[in-house]
């Protein structure tokens, strides 16, 4: 997948000694794809068919149930998640990379503490500051706006995104840069002229890396809005599921909704997704 | 001072001031106010404290919760390092050996499909599964006659902690075996072809070869696990209602929530934040130790 070179051919076919090995990996496929498999076909049955023949296929496959999850709620979460999403992405981006070139390509000696007040938050567990992030939030009147979860997310997700950015541009020859000064840019037009477009496979790191936090996020997300109006689709799938009660045909097809934006970027775009995730194993 | 002095002073602030801005505001003052909340009484819905000095503290050395809470914490811990590192590497090792090349990418793909699905989505679907009546779990169990098996997973407060801990690990092993599948690939082809002339069989090449030089991705992800494991707050809250049945799957996070949000004792959730703080404060540094040994 990602430059494996060609091995010897003629160890390929199975040997007998392997069969065992090959039993354990199908047991755990079996355990990690079954109920992937049981949700997509779940959330074609009815409510009374999920309960009583589990492990049977839809009779008669009820595609309504994705049009009742629609209405009955899971569009405005979905349309609220892409917003929050998109939002931080475009912030962290934009915020982190200017940064980034503030911490390495300027030679003046109180960047460096900048750059520890910096690494110092990629430590910081956002559960430590949940208490007084709600009281702040409470007296800017952010709560129950989409600025309650684009800031804080943005926030938390900086640290990260600055030092593989940073990391990226120092590696940036200077030459270019020089280069680009002599033809009269200012800094701030090298920035964005010639870092920004240089450093794509960074920022599509970056933005990956932020898409899986802020599509997914889940406690801010419950505790930093209660209107039903701005919940995020986490959040929105236990208000989902506290409405339908025992409704759950399209309780399941709203799970299927939720997830289908990360899975299929996954299945479609691999490279790139497995690159971003484990760059941020500095912390995930 | 001249304009190019000016500039050459102000232009880097220009840069980084919307990053200090932010951390400042929003991660650092918050962390500090924490400290300064862990010695007040307060509600969530009024601006008014009474400062009542260590009380929180003494009530902290008294809440038996607390105990129980961090007793989970470190069961999570240790499963998934059992789990999600040891299995993941061993998982690693088996995918990226030649013999299983042709199969691999499907059950590559497969195992970290789980990673890209929201907590909330798997906690849903773990609730159907550990269903008492008819769920998939006890279900499969009866039909393949091992009914004595059958239990309420979520509703018994022997095995509520337990089968919250196996929704983790369904979820995250995946991720754990690609961070070793990536470390494993740039491990230099000649080592094993050597190990391999010398007659070195699979198992001892993996503790000759595979292990000793994934030790620092080992370290990482043991890091990233255990501290995983003192932030859980998602699986128990949607799955247990918040660490049912009574306490018995509470987290410490899950039990600070509580306190603050629905006890509304504000100030002793500050306390217990700051609990969470130190705990992860002393892995913080533990991985700054491990770095730095990298380097070297």
């Amino acid at each position: 997948m990602y430059g494996v070179k060609p091995r010897n051919h003629r160890r390929d076919a199975l040997s007998l000694s392997q069969v065992p090995i090959l039993i354990i990996l199908l047991v755990y496929f079996a355990i990690i794809a079954y109920p992937l498999f049981w949700i997509l076909m779940s959330s074609l049955k009815t409510t009374e068919d999920i309960s009583v023949n589990i492990w049977a296929l839809p009779k008669v496959p009820q595609w309504h149930n994705y049009t009742d999850a629609w209405r009955f709620g899971i569009s405005g979460y979905f349309i609220n998640s892409i917003i929050v999403t998109v939002s931080t992405i475009f912030a962290v981006l934009v915020i982190a990379s200017l940064g980034a070139y503030g911490l390495s390509r300027f030679k003046v000696s109180w960047l460096k503490y900048v750059l520890i007040f910096v690494m110092g938050g990629m430590m910081l567990n956002p559960q430590v500051c949940l208490i007084p992030l709600y009281k702040l939030l409470t007296a800017l009147k952010l709560r129950n706006t989409y600025w309650a979860l684009i800031i804080p997310y943005t926030t938390f997700r900086l640290p990260l995104n600055i030092l593989l950015i940073r990391t990226f541009f120092l590696s940036i020859p200077k030459e270019i840069e020089e280069s680009a000064k002599l033809d009269g840019c200012t800094n701030l037009q090298t920035y964005a002229r010639i870092f920004v477009p240089m450093s794509t496979p960074i920022m599509i790191t970056g933005a990956i890396l932020t898409a899986y936090y802020a599509w997914n996020e889940f406690m801010f997300a419950i505790i930093f809005i209660d209107s039903n109006k701005y919940r995020t689709i986490p959040a929105g799938l236990m208000a989902f599921r506290d409405a339908l009660q025992i409704n759950w045909g399209p309780l399941i097809a709203g799970m299927v909704i939720a997830s289908l934006p990360l899975v299929l970027f996954f299945l479609f775009a691999q490279k790139q997704f497995i690159r971003g995730m484990t760059a941020g194993s500095v912390k995930g | 001072m001249t304009k190019r002095q000016l500039r050459t002073t102000f232009e880097p602030v220009l840069f980084v001031l919307p990053s200090v801005l932010l951390l400042g505001v929003f991660m650092y003052y918050p962390l500090v106010q924490n400290f300064v909340y862990s010695f007040f009484r307060f509600s969530a819905f009024s601006s008014s404290k009474v400062f009542i000095g260590f009380q929180n503290y003494t009530h902290l050395l008294k809440d038996d919760i607390v105990i129980t809470a961090l007793r989970n914490n470190l069961r999570y811990a240790i499963v998934s390092v059992i789990f999600q590192v040891c299995f993941g590497l061993v998982l690693a090792a088996i995918l990226e050996d030649r013999a299983f090349r042709r199969v691999s990418p499907l059950f590559r793909t497969m195992f970290f499909i789980p990673v890209t699905i929201s907590i909330s989505v798997i906690c849903l679907l773990f609730g159907f599964i550990y269903r008492p009546m008819d769920g998939l779990l006890n279900q499969f169990l009866s039909l393949i006659g091992l009914d004595v098996l059958t239990r309420p997973w979520l509703g018994s407060a022997k095995t509520a902690i337990w089968a919250t801990i196996a929704v983790s690990q369904w979820q995250s092993i995946g991720y754990v075996m690609m961070l070793f599948i990536v470390a494993i690939q740039k491990i230099p082809e000649e080592l094993y072809e050597a190990a391999e002339i010398d007659g070195a069989t699979k198992i001892r090449r993996f503790f000759a070869i595979t292990l000793p030089q994934v030790k620092e991705m080992f370290f990482v992800t043991t890091l990233i696990t255990v501290t995983g494991s003192v932030m859980v707050f998602n699986e128990p809250y949607i799955l247990t209602q918040g660490g049912g049945p009574g306490t018995s799957s509470i987290t410490i996070a899950v039990h600070m929530y509580q306190s603050g949000f629905f006890k509304d004792m504000m100030g002793y959730a500050s306390t217990l934040a700051v609990v969470i703080f130190l705990i992860s404060i002393i892995l913080g540094i533990l991985q700054l130790a491990v770095f730095k040994s990298g380097e070297d």
